[in-house]
């Protein structure tokens, strides 16, 4: 049966077929999908962990214990996850292991746009990378194969528009593989330096194999057109080069980019005339390609920043430029905002009028730094709003605890806030922080956690305590505020600010788009009673806007949360309840 | 085979523009097409402007459409056909939902919504067809149907048969909102007759 799949759920769909028993991740865009569509496989044992460290150790000791094992993770997620991915490489594998990892070039939902190729070269594992849909089917098999056949973990490399993508694949059947059996092997799991330094020689035999089998493995593949032009490429960037190209030019089309070929590559080079490597982000075909002695043009005519496309591929080398219309004027901008109803922007309205330093953190909430609300200092990485605001604090002294506080959601706080508190809390630190438990991991589009009480598929299970938790850590001012109510949440903020010790203030209301949640009716503003002095706007809610120089609600977007109403001084917005 | 297109649909996060993707991809792939549907997820959704590539032929390589390579662009809202109308070719046609969905600097007063779109885009010397599909989602029976409103527009400018349309829409909607859907698709439909 043929079927348009997602990339990533044609990466779900290979890991099923492939005959894998466990998958574990943690949530992060464009990799998200993989792992929720993998649950929908009854044959696969799927979680969200709490985060990437913990999925990729989960996934490591499921291969261990001899199933074909997976996690996904996006690109920064490889970042904290880094740690086993090292030392996996020196242990290798029982039954097989895929390390997920989807890369983000354009950022289009990222904090950088870091090239995770680098990470295969540094932990000497092999790293394949799909082009389209049935590749990311074929390709997990083909890893699994990899990884039983070389003891190795090895990376699968996405990226946003191949995880993102529909195309066609003829689905297959699943191979049902029985468990391995699992032999004590401290030398091979225990990595002290005794036997570290024993697997270390393994790792570089290893990848000398590979490097060989680089050179006659399908998944690397000649196609001959115009012999004029060579293109060495891989992934999406293939499809590019091939759309703009197409038998204008002979391609290498690399599915292993790590270790890369050398006879390979050389051959193909004799063969045509002008050698190109197109890859987005770093420089890493290009720069193998001229160790190995190969003339190639690269990033002097393709750019490290952002993604490629077949416009930049025909404008690169055949100086073509599209024929357009444009609009004659500039236009608004419309960068993404909190929707209607969310209730993180009582938070960060209150925290706007402190006019305190906010220590921010990964999730929908970081789109509080935008205007209007502009309530947002710093935003790093996931966790470090904690953490940062404890150096923060302690660079500047006691004084600045009140005026400057953290913010980070219920997912970010369980991935790697918890830490940050308990650092806070060992080092006497006096830091203030709001936990905005939404009741969901919201940004990747609704992923249960463990502060939820259910599982990835909906069961119902054990749910933190987040203020015992705090509790425990050594926090003893712990509040709860609702911030759908404007005023108990201002009073709250400037309680949290004014209190002499390290505090956390809860801020607890779930995220709108819940289908469990239930929303008022619509309300309205009478016009008569509408002054025009646009103070509703200063919350920055879509459904508010100016029309004939009065204020009106958009009915359509209103989830009657009454935030706005607390803002009107005379009684404008919803006059009928008052 | 009749030749492939390049199909661009853009909007406001939250119209639903990935269903109206998903219908799309369902029918072409129906009709024996190779089918490309590119999306858009994570922070952009959030109300933001958002884009879904669908491209069908022969042979599809690259998952998006560039400046000047869309035959047709869909909008959902007004301003977002003014935004990506230099991914039109020459010679292509734009559909667009007449509705206005203020962006937030229009919202926070930093910039105006700017007048007379439609005829701009026309002065273009573009193909445009602007219907109500709020309105006829309305009509239909809710609001939320404006996208299969407007695959319904879509489907007059474009060469499948009307039950394999309605077909799509069956395998892609909850059961309980067929109707609906079907309905909103034949209000489309009717309004797509320029």
């Amino acid at each position: 049966m043929k079927k348009l799949l997602l990339g990533n759920e044609a990466v779900a769909r290979g890991l099923y077929e492939s005959g894998c028993r466990l998958v574990s991740s943690y949530p992060g865009t464009p990799s998200t999908e993989i792992t929720e569509y993998a649950s929908k496989y009854d044959e696969l044992y799927c979680e969200w962990a709490p985060n990437e460290k913990v999925a990729c150790e989960v996934a490591i000791g499921s291969c261990i214990g001899g199933a074909r094992s997976f996690t996904a993770m996006k690109h920064v997620g490889l970042n904290v996850a880094a740690d086993p991915l090292f030392t996996s490489s020196y242990t290798g594998v029982n039954a097989g292991l895929i390390i997920g990892v989807a890369d983000d070039p354009g950022m289009h939902s990222s904090q950088n746009e870091q090239d995770s190729r680098h990470y295969a070269i540094a932990a000497k594992l092999p790293m394949v990378e799909p082009s389209d849909s049935t590749e990311c089917r074929d390709f997990v098999k083909a890893a699994y194969e990899i990884s039983e056949r070389f003891d190795t973990p090895v990376l699968f490399r996405l990226s946003t528009r191949v995880s993102h993508s529909q195309s066609i694949v003829e689905l297959g059947e699943r191979e049902d593989l029985p468990l391995k059996e699992y032999k004590k092997d401290p030398s091979k799991f225990v990595m002290m330096p005794a036997m570290a330094k024993k697997r270390h020689v393994v790792v570089e035999e290893r990848q000398a194999a590979l490097a060989q089998w680089a050179e006659e493995t399908p998944l690397n593949q000649v196609m001959m057109g115009d012999k004029k032009v060579g293109v060495i490429t891989s992934g999406v960037s293939y499809q590019y080069a091939r759309e703009a190209l197409g038998d204008n030019a002979s391609y290498l089309k690399l599915g292993l980019i790590n270790p890369l070929p050398v006879k390979l590559i050389q051959d193909f080079a004799a063969k045509v005339d002008e050698l190109f490597v197109i890859e987005e982000l770093d420089d890493i075909i290009e720069t193998h390609c001229k160790k190995i002695g190969v003339k190639v043009t690269g990033k002097e005519k393709f750019s490290r920043i952002g993604e490629i496309s077949q416009n930049i591929v025909r404008k690169a080398m055949l100086g073509e430029a599209p024929e357009a219309v444009s609009y004659p004027a500039q236009l608004p901008v419309r960068p993404p905002v909190m929707c209607a109803g969310c209730p993180h922007r009582g938070m960060f309205y209150a925290l706007k009028q402190e006019n305190c330093m906010v220590s921010g953190d990964i999730g929908c909430y970081t789109l509080g730094a935008a205007a209007p609300l502009s309530a947002m200092d710093t935003t790093v990485c996931m966790g470090a709003s904690i953490s940062g605001l404890h150096g923060f604090n302690k660079a500047r002294g006691e004084e600045s605890t009140h005026h400057s506080v953290a913010v980070i959601g219920d997912s970010t706080f369980i991935h790697s806030g918890i830490t940050g508190l308990i650092d806070i809390a060992y080092n006497q630190g006096k830091s203030k922080v709001v936990i905005l438990d939404n009741s969901i991991t919201g940004m990747t589009g609704h992923q249960q956690n463990p502060t939820t009480g259910y599982t990835i598929k909906g069961d119902p299970t054990a749910a933190i305590n987040l203020e015992k938790l705090c509790e425990s850590v050594g926090f003893h001012n712990i509040h709860v505020v609702d911030p759908y109510d404007l005023k108990a949440t201002r009073q709250a903020v400037k309680e949290l600010l004014a209190a002499d010790e390290p505090s956390v203030l809860v801020s607890r209301r779930p995220c709108a788009l819940l289908k469990y949640v239930k929303h008022n009716p619509p309300i309205q503003i009478s016009k008569d009673k509408c002054r025009s002095c646009k103070a509703c706007l200063k919350i920055g809610c879509p459904a508010i806007s100016m029309k004939d120089g009065k204020a009106v609600i958009d009915e359509t977007l209103c989830v009657g949360c009454n935030l706005c109403k607390g803002l009107c001084a005379f009684g404008a917005i919803d006059p009928d309840n008052e | 085979m009749n030749q492939g297109k390049n199909i661009m649909i853009v909007g406001v996060g939250g119209q639903g523009t990935l269903l109206a993707s998903r219908v799309m991809g369902n029918v072409l792939m129906a009709q024996g097409y190779d089918v490309k549907v590119s999306e858009v997820h994570g922070m952009s959704q959030r109300g933001g402007s958002v884009v879904t590539y669908v491209k069908y032929g022969e042979k599809v390589y690259s998952p998006t459409i560039e400046q000047g390579e869309a035959d047709i662009i869909l909008s959902f809202e007004t301003l977002e056909a003014a935004r990506w109308l230099s991914y039109l070719k020459k010679g292509g046609t734009i559909l667009v939902n007449d509705q206005q969905i203020d962006p937030m600097p229009v919202i926070t007063g930093a910039m105006e919504y700017p007048a007379g779109i439609l005829d701009t885009i026309r002065e273009q010397g573009v193909r445009l067809l602007a219907v109500d599909a709020l309105g006829l989602a309305m009509e239909a029976g809710n609001s939320k149907a404006v996208n299969v409103v407007l695959i319904g527009v879509l489907s007059k400018h474009m060469d499948i048969p009307e039950q394999d349309w309605e077909d799509a829409i069956r395998a892609c909607v909850p059961e309980k909102f067929v109707e609906l859907n079907l309905k909103a698709f034949a209000l489309g439909r009717r309004a797509g007759d320029e």
